[in-house]
């Protein structure tokens, strides 16, 4: 922490005074989590039949593994669709004809600017009226995160096409290259390249915006914690068993994510300056991108 | 144009209720986000994991987990997190806010992190070494900084927050009339008015639209006016 802009490196005093007040915040919080104890014990949160369930095979075999693959399902159909639906609406948006890039910025602006909860009860009421039936709850929430996040990722493409030194565009138009060709085998590669980090922490958020599946009765990793407390009355423990494994697996796409990063920064490769996710930090990769200048923020945030 | 005689007043009276949550989120959230921002930054071992556990652990978590749990384990379960002698409605209000703030917080302790992080360091040094106190630094020299960097991104974590009040639909905030937030009324209208389910999704987009816009407007007017020049 010796690089801090706040303080300058600690001496022997501030080592000290540092030593007390961590003995301090560790007694506060120490009570804290001594409430939470007691308050869990007090409800009787902490009794073996609310928990020996999670070690029962046939739990996870007819409960959460089959909530971790309609979560994993929708998360697998919602990213391709929105990695494809990002890639077209960005080259659409870049494009120079302004009859291709005006209708595909409102379309990306105005699935941002709305709750994907709004599209994803539109999408499920919708279907009837169009004939389909019976009702998939499924495509309704597939297709409610594809627009959400597919265009949010065009966003982060297009910030990425963007900050590449105009001398790549005008090289590539320097060698005789189609304004099509420039932009698949020069400005793409490149941007994805650059982007991936920020773009695989958009994939953190749509993981977790599966669970919004819930809401419409979608059967996934959080409507089973539900059908545990219907079967053993455990719902603190069964929530936090959930909880865990979605941390688990935002942290597995945030490790990826890093280290594509880390590789990218190794490898070269482009000429942009690499993107930076965090650990699973879409937030903080935006600011640090606004900040830098090389990207244009996204009005409706990344969360 | 019955669709506004028969629902016009409920319409607003959802907003109305969204807005509510959005503003007293936006409060706490902004509020609770400063202190753990400052927990990450502090020289103090135990409050920089205190700060790193509490953001890694709700911003990896689903808003939906979130506010389910508020309801059905924080409230009915440990019988915390709202007043129990208050009306139902006004309790699921005080949790949808709750579980709004925290989870909101972590992202915006996330982005105030990140603008302290662009101050370049020779800042602080020059501040040191024309004899500032830690106070002055931060107070004149930093925080100015900081704070006008990250207006962009703020707004961009409340522009989300507002989006994310529709989540408050998994437990169910209504006013005291019984009117659903703007989402749960989107549902309600739909499943009533299944011919018209176009126009209910363009209205309650405007509606949203509306809130969210000037957000982003004004932050980035704010941003321009007062962007730093390095």
């Amino acid at each position: 922490m010796s690089a801090s802009v706040l303080y300058d490196a600690p001496g022997p005093r501030a080592k000290a005074l540092n030593w007390v007040y961590s003995g301090v915040a560790l007694v506060v919080f120490g009570y804290l989590a001594w409430l939470i104890y007691s308050k869990f014990e007090e409800t009787g949160q902490w009794e073996s039949e609310k928990w020996t369930p999670f070690l029962d095979a046939d739990v996870w075999n007819n409960l959460l593994i089959p909530g971790l693959i309609g979560t994993l399902s929708a998360f697998a159909v919602g990213s391709v669709l929105a990695l494809a639906f990002g890639f077209v609406f960005a080259v659409g948006r870049l494009s120079d004809l302004k009859i291709i890039s005006i209708p595909c910025a409102v379309v990306v602006e105005f699935f941002r600017a709305i709750p994907m909860l709004l599209l994803m009860f539109f999408i499920y009421f919708m279907q009837p009226s169009l004939g389909i039936t019976p009702t998939s709850i499924f495509w309704a929430v597939v297709i409610g995160l594809t627009l959400y996040n597919g265009s949010v990722i065009a966003e982060i493409i297009r910030a990425g096409v963007n900050a590449l030194p105009k001398g790549q565009r005008e090289a590539g138009f320097a060698i005789g290259l189609t304004r099509a060709q420039v932009m698949r085998t020069i400005l793409l590669p490149q941007a994805v390249r650059s982007m991936l980090p920020a773009i695989i922490a958009q994939l953190v958020v749509l993981l977790k915006d599966t669970a919004l599946g819930y809401v419409l009765g979608y059967s996934e990793l959080l409507a089973q914690v539900k059908q545990l407390d219907g079967n053993f009355h455990n719902l603190i423990p069964a929530a936090i068993v959930v909880a865990v494994i979605y941390i688990i697996l935002n942290t597995i796409l945030g490790l990826v994510a890093n280290w594509i990063e880390a590789r990218t920064r190794r490898v070269g490769h482009t000429a942009a300056p690499v993107g930076h996710a965090g650990a699973v930090d879409p937030v903080a990769a935006e600011a640090d991108l606004v900040a830098k200048g090389n990207a244009t923020p996204s009005n409706p945030g990344p969360l | 144009m019955d669709l506004f005689s028969e629902y016009g007043s409920a319409i607003l009276e959802a907003f109305g209720l969204t807005l509510r949550l959005a503003v007293f989120s936006g409060v706490f959230s902004l509020l609770l986000g400063a202190v753990l921002a400052v927990f990450r930054v502090s020289p103090v071992p135990v409050l920089r994991w205190v700060g790193s556990a509490v953001v890694y652990t709700f911003r990896n978590t689903p808003l939906t987990l979130v506010m389910f749990f508020a309801l059905f384990g924080l409230f009915y379960q440990l019988k915390l997190g709202a007043n129990q002698d208050d009306p139902l409605n006004e309790q699921n209000f005080q949790l949808a806010v709750l579980a709004l703030s925290i989870y909101t917080s972590t992202f915006v302790c996330e982005v105030l992190r990140s603008g302290i992080n662009t101050v370049p360091l020779g800042q602080a040094e020059a501040a040191r070494a024309i004899g500032l106190t830690f106070s002055q630094n931060l107070r004149l020299v930093v925080l100015p900084q900081a704070l006008r960097s990250v207006l962009n991104p703020l707004a961009s974590v409340m522009i989300a927050m507002i989006k994310n009040t529709t989540v408050a639909v998994t437990i169910g905030v209504v006013t005291a009339t019984g009117v659903n937030e703007a989402s749960g009324q989107m549902r309600t209208m739909m499943e009533n008015e299944a011919d018209q389910i176009v126009l209910i999704f363009i209205i309650f987009s405007i509606g949203f639209m509306i809130m969210t816009l000037p957000v982003g407007f004004l932050a980035g007017w704010a941003s321009k006016k007062f962007a730093v020049i390095r």
